[in-house]
Order: structure tokens, then sequence, then C-alpha cells
């Protein structure tokens, strides 16, 4: 779906004058592989580049080297660039900064429009994106009158009704509060579930990764580290030094193993801990159970984590 | 605290005057502005009035919501009133001290009230009816010809209907700027007009960097969202003349024929 080899973003600074003083490399030799219906989690601190990696994806930012495909097309090539974004759609951080209209269901129906879908069709992608993100009920309302949570919501179904095969989500819950990231992270985990669409979900709340397929960790533009979330929560120490935290219950397990606890070395969710605390007997009692897990899961989600400030 | 404004004063309720089409409701409001400048005889403004008053009716809109809108005004009202009737030249009726009435200043006082209280219900009638974004649909619609003359008419109805999804989110901005200034000491409440201009400076100044970074952001989902301008654009919501919007067209015409005559024969 999308394969990135080689690249390099480097910005352009400029003086009080606009004169070009020199460049700043936010992106410094990345080498990305995601196949179509993945789950993918890229975490990084502030300033680590993963915001221009995401913008590279949809071709808003052009590489200075190397080359990104999406879907088989070359982002540098110019006839590909209305294609390329309408296949690779895009929710940013701020909701309030990317909704266009002002009702929801217009919101909504802007992208098919600039795409030139027909009325008809329009007003069916309209329904189906917004059913699909459970938005459907508030669609003749203004979103100055939606939650943060909500008005993410309209812009994942405004991405949604270009049909696209792959969403990217940079920081989409940043400026949410706890209800609205579990609410957004659901639609998204749903249409990837559900619709086969590839998720890359760039966030630096370590929780939201607990669910992908595959977790990339960026640090000063490169890929520190990558592999399934579970190989990446391990190395505790590893994250430390990128400036990153591990899930809270990881932490947990991590500190009492190296108190001299008996527990494997990645612990993910509160129940898995409670399994390996409570010993063997007790863990293969409660494997057969795998829908309690995933309620477990979300109820995780929703606990409120102090260390995220 | 901003949840409660609504943006031209749009009424919402289901009439015959709110299903038809944005188009009608403009040309329509342009061509009563026009015939109150035709029609210059009693008759003339009675026929205008009666014609308003039916419009009222179809509305649904109560009158005293349409009347609340008039209060801004009155006092403008006032004033040319009272310029009219004391300073036109003419055949004296009444005088005391300085001031005098002549038979002209007082029709002509008269006709200059009702005419524009004519004119302010009967746009308002139009804004009551409409949403915003009905508005600038029609006027795209409208301005259209103008495209052949490189007006750029589509643009200039995307940038208005953004502005107006962004006035309350900059208006609570503004409120919450405004709060964290006054935390800081920042005095609003002076009365002292310099002091007062003064002290929008640290305002203004993050109001618009934050106006400008929004945009910035704004440009950039819209690009993300496949945004190139007019061209090979299609409309989810087109506007379609149906057989209502044909008769009202043909009582417009018949209105404007009626002023026209009133002009000729009284």
């Amino acid at each position: 779906m999308i394969k990135i080899e080689k690249l390099i973003h480097d910005y352009i600074q400029r003086d009080d004058e606009g004169n070009a003083a020199g460049t700043f490399r936010a992106i410094g030799g990345v080498d990305l592989d995601v196949s179509p219906g993945q789950f993918i989690a890229v975490l990084g601190h502030n300033g680590s580049g993963k915001s221009t990696l995401a913008k590279h994806l949809n071709a808003l930012l052009f590489p200075t080297e190397g080359t990104v495909w999406v879907d088989g097309m070359d982002t540098k090539d110019e006839k590909n660039l209305w294609e390329i974004r309408r296949e690779a759609g895009m929710v940013f951080q701020n909701p309030d900064n990317q909704i266009i209209a002002q009702v929801v269901e217009e919101d909504v129906g802007f992208g098919p429009e600039n795409i030139g879908v027909p009325t008809e069709e329009i007003w069916k992608r309209v329904e189906e994106s917004l059913k699909a993100v459970g938005m459907w009920v508030h669609r003749k309302k203004s979103p100055n009158r939606l939650s943060g949570g909500q008005k993410q919501r309209v812009s994942i179904a405004g991405v949604i009704a270009m049909q696209p095969k792959c969403i990217v989500l940079d920081e989409p819950t940043a400026m949410l509060d706890p209800n609205g990231r579990k609410e957004v992270i659901n639609a998204a985990m749903q249409l990837n579930r559900t619709k086969g669409i590839t998720i890359i979900l760039i966030t630096h709340y370590m929780e939201e990764a607990i669910n992908a397929d595959q977790v990339f960790v960026m640090d000063r533009g490169k890929i520190a580290m990558q592999g399934t979330p579970r190989e990446i929560f391990a190395q505790v120490e590893r994250m430390k030094e990128l400036q990153l935290d591990v899930p809270q219950v990881t932490l947990l397990a991590y500190e009492l193993r190296k108190k001299g606890l008996n527990i494997p070395v990645s612990i993910l969710t509160k129940e898995e801990l409670a399994d390996a605390l409570m010993g063997p007997a007790a863990a293969s009692e409660s494997e057969g159970s795998a829908e309690d897990d995933k309620a477990a899961q979300s109820e995780e989600k929703e606990a409120p984590h102090g260390n995220q400030g | 605290m901003f949840d409660s404004i609504t943006l031209g004063q749009y009424y919402q309720t289901d009439s015959v005057l709110h299903r038809l089409d944005p188009r009608v409701k403009l040309v329509g409001t342009f061509v009563y502005l026009i015939s109150l400048f035709v029609v210059d005889s009693y008759v003339g403004y009675i026929v205008a009035a009666l014609f308003l008053a039916a419009m009222i009716f179809l509305s649904n809109v109560p009158f005293r919501y349409i009347v609340r809108g008039m209060k801004t005004i009155v006092f403008l009202l006032l004033i040319t009133v009272c310029f009219n009737l004391f300073l036109t030249p003419g055949e004296v009726i009444w005088q005391a001290w300085i001031f005098k009435i002549t038979k002209e200043g007082l029709t002509f006082a008269i006709k200059m009230a009702v005419r524009l209280s004519l004119l302010i219900l009967g746009s308002s009638i139009m804004t009551l009816t409409t949403t915003p974004t009905q508005l600038t649909d029609a006027l795209e619609s409208l301005l259209r010809p103008l495209k052949k003359l490189h007006v750029p008419v589509h643009e200039i109805s995307m940038m208005m209907s953004i502005a107006l999804r962004f006035i309350p989110i900059l208006m609570e901005e503004t409120d919450k700027i405004m709060k964290a200034q006054i935390a800081r000491g920042a005095d609003f409440e002076s009365k002292n007009l310099i002091k007062k201009i003064k002290s929008m400076v640290p305002l203004l100044v993050p109001l618009f960097i934050s106006a400008f970074r929004r945009a910035n952001d704004l440009a950039m989902a819209m690009e993300a969202r496949c945004y190139r301008g007019g061209e090979g654009r299609t409309k989810m919501k087109p506007l379609v003349y149906k057989a209502n919007d044909r008769i009202a067209y043909l009582v417009l015409l018949a209105f404007a024929v009626v002023c026209i005559l009133t002009r000729i024969y009284f």
C-alpha cells in the first residue's frame, strides 16, 4: 500500500528577509513498507519528524531525496497528485481547522464535491460515511456545536466519503479529552476491521498503539525501532532513551520483573498482568475467553493515565 | 456563550418562503428594493406595503421578531425624518423659533420614513428565511456569468462561506484571549477612548496570529481533500428551480409591473 525508500526531507529555514538561511533535516533516511489493511502506529516525541512523514503520505510535502509510493504511485509525479490525495486521506490534529462547511453533512460532502462525484452519489456516500463513524444523527448540526471527539469523527467521515484505501491520522487525539480520544480511536479501528482500510495512526499516546499490527518509533528523523507492540514495549529502557513512555501496566510489569518476580517480558493489558501474577493455572483458565480480553482492552483505554502530561 | 448567536439572523421554521430557491429570494429582494425607488405616490407605497405584508404572512416568522430587527435603525430613521422635515424649503405650515415645517418637507419626510422602513423590512425578510450558506450559493450561481470577465466567483463565495464558518470560532477565541489578558491585569473597561484603542493591541495581535495559523491549517486540510478551485467540482446541494420558484418569479414580475403602472398613473 505504502512504500517509502530512503526518504529525506529538508525544511528550508529563512531569516527575517526571507532568504534561505539554512536547512533543517526533519527526516533523514526513512524506509517503510505498509501492506494493505494493516493498522500501523507511528510513535515519537515532539520534533521526531512523524508529522512530516505523515504529510509525505498524502503528497502535501514532497521528498527532498528518496521516493514515496502510495498504492504504486510516485508522489513526485504531478499527475498522480489528486489520485494520491484521494486514496490516502488525512485527518489532522486540530478539529476546528479542518472542517470547512457550516453543516456536518455538507462538510462530509466537500471531498466528493471536489473530485467531481455526481450529486446522488455524494448523498449516498455522505450517509454511508456518517453512519460508519456514528455521526448520522448529528448530520444537520453546526460543527461548532459538537464536542472535539465528534468533530474528529466528522473529519474521518469526510475522508471516508472519498473512498480512500488508506487513512493517515496525524495526532488526531492530541487536543481531545480521554472520552473523545476513545471515540476517535475506536472509529478508526472499526474502519480498519470492517472496511479493510489501512490506518496509519501517528500519536504520542502509547495506549493507542497497543492494538496496532505494527509500531514504528521515530527519533530525530529516523526510524529507531519497529515491530509489534509487544516487541516494542518490551524494550522499556530503549523507549525511555527515546523520551517515550510505555503503557503503565507494561511499566509496572517491567518494574516487578526487575525486582525478581517471574513474569513475561511484555505485558500490555491489566488482565495479562493479573494472569501472570496469579501463575500458570489462572492463566490457562482465562485464555479461552478472548471476548473478555477485548472488552478489557477497551476498558484499559478508558482509564485516566497519569503519565501522559 | 456564543452558542446562541445566529449569523445573519436566520429564523428557523418551515414556510413557503423558506423553501423557495435562494436565488429567487435574492432577485426578489433586489426587485423590491428597486421598486421602492420607482414608486413615488401614496398608492404605490400602499401596493409595496401590501406586498410586504403578504410576504411576512407567508414567511411564518412572528411579526414581533421581524420588528425587533428594526430597533437598531430607529435612530437612523428619526434623523433622516427630522432632516427632511425641517430642512426642506417650500410653503411653511408651522413655525417655532428657528424650526419650520413646510408642506413639501412633511410629504417628503413621510415618504422617506415609509420607504426606509419598507426597505429594511424587505431585506430582513430575505435574511430571516435564508441561511447564509444558501445566500452564498445563490450569489455564486447568479454571478456565474461574471466568470467570463475573469471574476473569481467560486473563490469569492468559498471565502464568504469559510468566513461565516470561522466567525463564531474566532469570537470564542477573542473571548478567551480577552480573559487571559484580563487575568494579567489588562484593562478593557476604560472609558478613555485612547486607552481603549491601546488595550485592543494585545488583543488583536494574538488573534491575528491565530487566524493566520488557522488559515494555514485549513488550506492544507482543503488541499488534502482534493480542493483545487471551482473547476470540475460537483455540488452536493445543487440549486434547481421548482414549480414554486417559477410562480414566485411571475408574482415578482407582476409586482414590478404594478409598481411601474402606479408611477405612470398616480
